[in-house]
């Protein structure tokens, strides 16, 4: 086996996930499509950490979990707010701006 | 730093191929299943297949982070918002921009086709592995710290700030400020007595009915004056349109001629 099964592993995951980000509605799976590519990447990351003999790849997916998990709170408290005021966890929903 | 250093294992080939299928199909699972705690669940399983992946890919820190940050952490966090904004908020299929799910399968196609050319194109060097590349050959863990500690400090510190601001963004996001007093027994009794003049009554709703052929709670009862009272169905039946008429007070409840067991069937015919 090559180690680049990792990589194309991780590209399908990317891609999948990139694919659930654009034709899901409900707010709450778009987020879970970010937190697959999220993942994807960290995988390649540590595939290429391994590929190349270097941590450094290894630092950096960390630095991406500790990123994605700040960045899903802040996310789902704003979907919980919107969900407050509109009742609806909908993307489509959401549409105040529009003139 | 040795080339050729890289030796992946019989072992570590038959668990990537063995668990890679799974979670692709996991992943796919996030695309196809209506309701987003079943979602959420493959998007777990798909997590703890990764936390494996890098387990055998010589990162054990990274996989038991992933177990502990991703599907113990972020993965309940989501669980938790699905269960305030409520399990049963399923997806609607009805599309707002027309032919959106096509054009979105096809840039995903697109995606993949686009990565996976690049993968099988670039020429990657000899795999180094992670033994070689070690210093001193310290185990993983202590190894990830010096570089951490070393040469990522800067970021190290600023992550902190992010999740204390991140912290503090979501509890200020989160917070409700209370615009109307606080409801107790006594104004609640009173709102309810000043209502009454819109309908609203006092006492509990009455009771669906019991009759011979049916005391099911689909039933209305009758009031004495003979009419039946919608109200003692409950309003889910009534919204969705499953509440059964209840037998007129002046005809016979059973035909005694018709077998007592094919009555309530043909009764639900005529009604149909």
């Amino acid at each position: 086996m090559e180690i680049t099964n990792y990589v194309v592993l991780a590209a399908v995951l990317f891609a999948i996930g990139a694919t659930t980000v654009l034709l899901r509605r409900n707010a709450i799976v778009v987020f879970m499509g970010v937190e697959l590519m999220l993942n994807a990447t960290n995988l390649a990351f540590v595939t290429f950490a391994r590929l190349h003999g270097d941590l450094t790849g290894q630092v950096l997916a960390f630095f991406v979990m500790v990123v994605a998990a700040a960045e899903v709170v802040v996310g789902l408290a704003i979907i919980v707010t919107i969900f407050r005021t509109r009742r609806s966890a909908s993307v489509d929903d959401v549409n105040l701006l529009k003139g | 730093m040795t080339p050729a250093g890289l030796e992946i294992s019989g072992g570590e080939t038959v668990l990537f191929w063995v668990v890679a299928p799974l979670m692709v199909l996991a992943a796919l699972g996030l695309l196809f299943v209506r309701r987003a705690v079943h979602a959420a669940m493959c998007l777990v399983f798909v997590m703890i297949s990764m936390a494996i992946l890098y387990i055998a890919q010589e990162a054990p820190f990274l996989g038991v982070v992933q177990v502990v940050v991703y599907t113990g952490a972020v993965m309940m966090l989501f669980l938790f918002v699905l269960m305030l904004v409520g399990v049963d908020a399923s997806d609607s299929l009805t599309e707002t921009i027309r032919g959106q799910r096509w054009i979105g399968l096809l840039v995903g196609l697109g995606l993949a086709l686009v990565l996976g050319g690049v993968v099988g194109r670039a020429a990657f060097p000899p795999g180094a592995g992670l033994a070689g590349g070690d210093p001193a050959g310290v185990a993983n863990p202590q190894a990830l710290a010096r570089v951490l500690f070393g040469d990522y400090v800067l970021a190290m510190e600023a992550v902190g700030v992010l999740l204390v601001t991140a912290a503090v963004g979501a509890l200020v996001l989160t917070h409700r400020r209370r615009l109307t007093p606080k409801q107790n027994q006594r104004t609640v009794a009173e709102a309810r007595v000043k209502a009454l003049t819109e309908g609203v009554s006092l006492t509990p709703l009455p009771s669906p009915g019991v009759y011979a052929t049916s005391n099911a709670m689909d039933t209305p009862a009758l009031g004495p004056d003979g009419e039946q009272i919608p109200q003692s169905v409950s309003r889910v039946l009534r919204i969705r349109g499953q509440e059964r008429p209840a037998p007129h007070a002046g005809v016979a409840l059973v035909d005694a001629d018709a077998p007592t067991g094919a009555a309530a069937p043909r009764r639900g015919e005529e009604d149909v």
